[in-house]
């Protein structure tokens, strides 16, 4: 009988021990704030590959992974710096998924993130500010940066043959910083910015603002805002006067309600968001609908950057984050046997005997420079009431 | 080089003139009932631009209701049809607000700075009312049709370069602006109850000694003011679309156009309305163009030629208000001194 219970409680602690040294996850995203419709979505996704690894049993000879949520708030640093510190030093997890968006991402990377020598891969983060910040090789983003947007963007006018283009932006980073590298790269191809200004969301009449961008003139208008604020108001009032009638909609702008709001008079502008042609989006989608939930923006980006997480740190064979953090980029890039959604565990698999992996994942991961995603874009066109994919950049 | 002048006249007209003459009726229709309020109740109502909000809701809804009964006004927007309701559930609500709050206080002879705080704490319970009727988001309710006349449709029509484009919105806010004005007016100056306000607007209690019914006159006082705030803020939101919070901004040129045409003279409110709206669109317009046309050749100027950027919008009208103030207290025409 005592041997029975010894046998037992040895048993109970060995279990104990193998939970305890579960690999942890921290996904930090802004369940509450400005993008809490988008959030479950992004966890959801990130959730998927941990749940497709577990079901393996390939990873570091079967040790399970167990992901842990946290609130960034999405603008709340203090709140969001909180909350990570709290999954480092009392949850001890061994990565972070997050954060979301780019001010409490650059927060978290600063205060905790770098202070305690954690590797964190946000999958939303796509302020150009990020890819210079101080990160001692820890960070990395599955979102492009908007400086690579701005290429884009600047590509995409080219081609449709606008030599003239004015800008205004909504007052905050993600505006500015996309509207500063429009400009840059749209005056290096050549082309020219009559005005560069900024406006504020949340106003009931946009007529002042568009008046001044109709003096200035340009063959189309780009408008780096936010589809159901005043984003919106501007190009209803530049319509209203004749001031444009040819917009240029970057990622904050593509939304089937912006279609259905403006109606004809959006016909012919152009545009941008983050996607890819690659056979993985449309794997991910499957996978998503098959478990539950609906695939939505920055949800693929998710999958990856947890599943980046995994691969390198068997890559590297440890779970410590100055172990696996020179492999992110390893196991992203070529070369390597490439590796769809849907192939975590072979890819596992591979590793452990050696072999070398490129993840191509749900959107098409290619990491550069300072590790982030070389990003690709789907060109948008919009035609009789809806947007409309052209083509992929 | 006449040519490039109508070019300039189209140019100014698109972008100040048009706009100009719908936002100054708008805010001189929100001044009259700040205004009245203020000559007869004798305190600064902060809740007015909340009262406009809520008339608008108010004809909103009913908009909806008729909308989904395929009623219509053809070419004219459905919310006219449905705007002697939003006025009548306005005119009860301000007499509500009167019976329940501001009888109390005057019942006690409050100061009017009592009246004013009541009335800030009015505005929020309203603003909150609001947002929980019909939510802090943007609503759509305009139909018919948008335009009176186009900016492609003028520029074919004249062959000029610079367009020039009506809303069917500000056609009909300038016709209805000046329809309740006249009517206002004739009720002010040729009926017993307009003069007897009047009286008791000019002297309380030499009206009280010749036999005025004080509640009477607070009474019609409100129901005008209702009136004046749910087609005020109906016609705002028809022009530039319906947000709950933007009427809360409105309040602060509304009070300047009040103030700059002297407070109390109903006059005086319309004249402010039209001064305010045009020295914020004249200061921060661009006249880049403008001085393009009318300078000879094809010299344009690099710079934008905008005296103030559009971000000071707001700040133009205090400028004023402080320089009328400081040079002539009464306003233009002389109302009473705050």
């Amino acid at each position: 009988m005592r041997k029975v219970f010894l046998a037992f409680v040895t048993g109970a602690m060995l279990s104990g021990a193998a939970i305890a040294d579960d690999v942890k996850i921290g996904i930090i995203l802004g369940f509450t704030g400005p993008i809490e419709s988008l959030t479950p979505a992004m966890a959801a996704g990130a959730e998927l590959a941990i749940a497709e690894v577990n079901a393996s049993g390939s990873f570091m000879g079967g040790t399970g992974i167990t992901s842990i949520r946290a609130d960034s708030t999405c603008i709340d640093s203090a709140a969001a710096t909180a909350a990570a510190e709290r999954l480092i030093t009392s949850d001890k997890v061994n990565a972070i998924m997050g954060a979301d968006c780019s001010g409490v991402t650059g927060a978290i990377l600063a205060n905790v993130a770098m202070a305690n020598g954690v590797v964190m891969i946000s999958p939303s983060a796509t302020s150009p500010g990020l890819s210079t910040a101080e990160d001692n090789g820890l960070f990395f983003r599955t979102a492009p940066s908007d400086a690579r947007q701005g290429q884009v963007v600047s590509q995409i006018l080219g081609d449709h043959g606008y030599k003239s283009a004015a800008i205004t932006y909504t007052n905050n980073d993600y505006g500015k910083g996309l509207a500063d590298s429009i400009e840059s790269n749209f005056k290096a191809a050549g082309g020219n910015v009559t005005i560069n200004v900024a406006h504020e969301d949340g106003k009931g009449d946009y007529s002042a603002e568009v008046a001044a961008l109709a003096q200035a003139g340009g063959d189309i208008l780009v408008v780096a805002g936010y589809l159901n604020d005043g984003g919106k108001g501007i190009i209803q009032a530049s319509l209203d006067t004749g001031a444009f009638d040819i917009f240029y909609l970057p990622d904050g702008m593509i939304g089937d309600s912006l279609p259905t709001d403006i109606g004809d008079g959006l016909n012919g502008s152009i545009g941008d968001v983050p996607g890819t042609d690659s056979p993985g989006a449309a794997m991910f989608t499957e996978m998503a609908k098959a478990a539950g939930f609906e695939s939505g923006p920055f949800s693929p980006e998710s999958y990856d950057a947890a599943a980046l997480l995994i691969l390198a740190m068997q890559a590297a064979k440890s779970t410590d984050s100055q172990d696996f953090k020179s492999k992110v980029m390893d196991v992203a890039n070529a070369p390597g046997q490439k590796v769809f959604p849907g192939d975590l565990g072979k890819a596992l698999e591979h590793i452990a005997n050696g072999g070398d992996v490129d993840y191509v994942g749900a959107s098409a991961v290619e990491l550069i420079g300072p590790g982030e995603s070389a990003g690709s874009y789907k060109e948008i066109l919009v035609k009789g009431g809806k947007n409309t994919t052209v083509g992929y950049r | 080089m006449l040519i490039d002048l109508l070019n300039a006249l189209a140019l100014i007209g698109n972008f100040v003139v048009v706009p100009g003459i719908a936002y100054g009726s708008q805010l001189a229709l929100g001044a009259l009932g700040v205004t009245m309020v203020y000559a007869v109740l004798r305190f600064s109502n902060f809740a007015h631009g909340e009262t406009m909000s809520f008339g608008a809701m108010v004809t909103i809804l009913v908009t909806w209701a008729l909308q989904a009964h395929g009623f219509g006004l053809g070419p004219l927007p459905t919310a006219l049809l449905a705007l002697p309701v939003g006025m009548i559930v306005t005119i009860g609500l301000c007499l509500g607000t009167d019976r329940l709050i501001y009888r109390y206080y005057r019942e006690k002879k409050a100061v009017p700075v009592t009246y004013l705080i009541v009335s800030v704490g009015v505005l929020f319970f309203l603003s909150g009312l609001i947002r929980f009727i019909i939510g802090p988001k943007d609503q759509v309710f305009a139909d018919g049709e948008r335009f009176i006349m186009k900016a492609r449709a003028f520029k074919e029509m004249t062959g000029l370069d610079q367009g020039l484009a009506i809303k069917t919105s500000q056609g009909i806010t300038v016709i209805t602006a000046v329809v309740i004005v006249a009517l206002l007016f004739w009720f002010l100056n040729r009926t017993r109850t307009g003069k007897s306000m009047r009286a008791y607007s000019d002297n309380e209690d030499l009206a009280l000694l010749s036999g005025i019914n004080p509640e009477r006159v607070v009474m019609i006082t409100w129901i005008i003011t209702g009136a004046l705030a749910a087609i005020a803020g109906t016609l705002y939101g028809l022009d530039k679309g319906y947000k709950p919070f933007t009427y809360l901004g409105l309040v602060l040129p509304i009070f300047a156009s009040a103030i700059v045409g002297g407070v109390g003279n109903p006059l005086g409110a319309i004249a402010g309305g039209f001064v305010i709206a045009f020295s914020e669109l004249l200061v921060t317009f661009a006249y880049k163009r403008v001085v393009g046309y009318l300078t000879p050749g094809d010299w344009v100027p690099d710079g934008l030629v905008q005296l103030l950027s559009t971000d000071y919008k707001l700040a133009v009208s205090f400028f004023i208000l402080v320089i009328v103030l400081l040079i002539k207290p009464t306003g233009i025409f002389s109302g009473k001194t705050l």
